[in-house]
């Protein structure tokens, strides 16, 4: 149970260190840090899958991708430009009544029960594989038009146009 | 592995709904007071993975397993956004040697 609390007061931690960091770079690694919280999340809970697809896919491919985004882009000449301190403070200030209005109607509900994994072979690969190929099979065959669609997408904006260089 | 999904036996759901809700503010926080594109994109980042996260808390709850492939599907299409979304960063920064949101105002006309 504390080690629940323990994971969850680091994922806060490093989240409000990836929003404060000036630097970029910093802000992507404490990321990465986030999201390997998030990842001993997934295990606690025992969703194995999700564990793994979160460490590949998020840790491994979705962060490279900002690194080198960063990398190409050579923002080392000036530091960023920070907002005038009023609109930070604005920013904060919204955030925090989210908070307070989304606890407010969390609060509203009373006791909630514990989460008990009743099922212990949940989020195992082989029952996920059974609910993915058969009720999910059209979304998911659906997606890969969308990541398709996206990596077109991606090549035919990134890339110079011939007639303008 | 017994031994460690024990351990969150006695965790309420409200606690998971508590975190999930100071990260997405936080991820929200992050879009309202940085001005760089990238480390916007990541503060939406953020948000997506707390709701990932309640998802799948709220999948154990039930005992759905419904939830999990839900976020697979969420997984899928942040991976779509960030190559759309950094393709069009890099292609700003050619026009404008900037990731400076303010420099993009003249998307308000």
């Amino acid at each position: 149970m504390s080690t629940f609390y323990f994971i969850a007061f680091l994922s806060i931690f490093f989240s409000i260190l990836v929003i404060s960091a000036k630097n970029p770079v910093h802000s992507i690694l404490y990321l990465i840090l986030t999201f390997f919280t998030f990842t001993v999340h997934y295990i606690l809970m025992n969703a194995q899958f999700l564990a793994i697809v979160n460490f590949i896919v998020y840790m491994g491919a979705i962060l490279v991708l900002f690194l080198y985004t960063l990398m190409l882009i050579n923002l080392n000449k000036e530091s960023e430009p920070v907002k005038p301190f009023m609109v930070k403070f604005a920013g904060v200030f919204g955030g925090g009544i989210l908070i307070v209005a989304l606890v407010a109607s969390l609060k509203s509900m009373g006791i909630s029960n514990p989460v008990i994994l009743k099922n212990p072979d949940l989020g195992l690969v082989k029952n996920l594989g059974k609910v993915l190929f058969n009720e999910f099979l059209l979304p998911f065959e659906v997606s890969s038009i969308l990541l398709l669609s996206a990596m077109v997408g991606a090549v035919l904006l990134a890339t110079k146009d011939p007639k303008a260089a | 592995m017994e031994s460690l999904t024990n351990t969150i036996q006695s965790v309420p759901l409200n606690h998971y709904i508590l975190l999930s809700t100071i990260i997405f503010s936080i991820g929200v926080m992050g879009v309202l007071i940085r001005r760089n594109a990238i480390v916007i994109f990541m503060s939406v980042e953020l948000m997506l993975n707390a709701v990932n996260l309640l998802l799948t808390a709220f999948s154990v709850y039930r005992g759905d397993a419904s939830g999990q492939v839900f976020v697979f599907f969420i997984m899928a299409l942040a991976a779509a956004e960030v190559a759309v979304g950094l393709a069009i960063i890099v292609m700003i920064y050619r026009n404008t040697n900037s990731v400076d949101i303010n420099v993009l105002n003249r998307l308000k006309w």
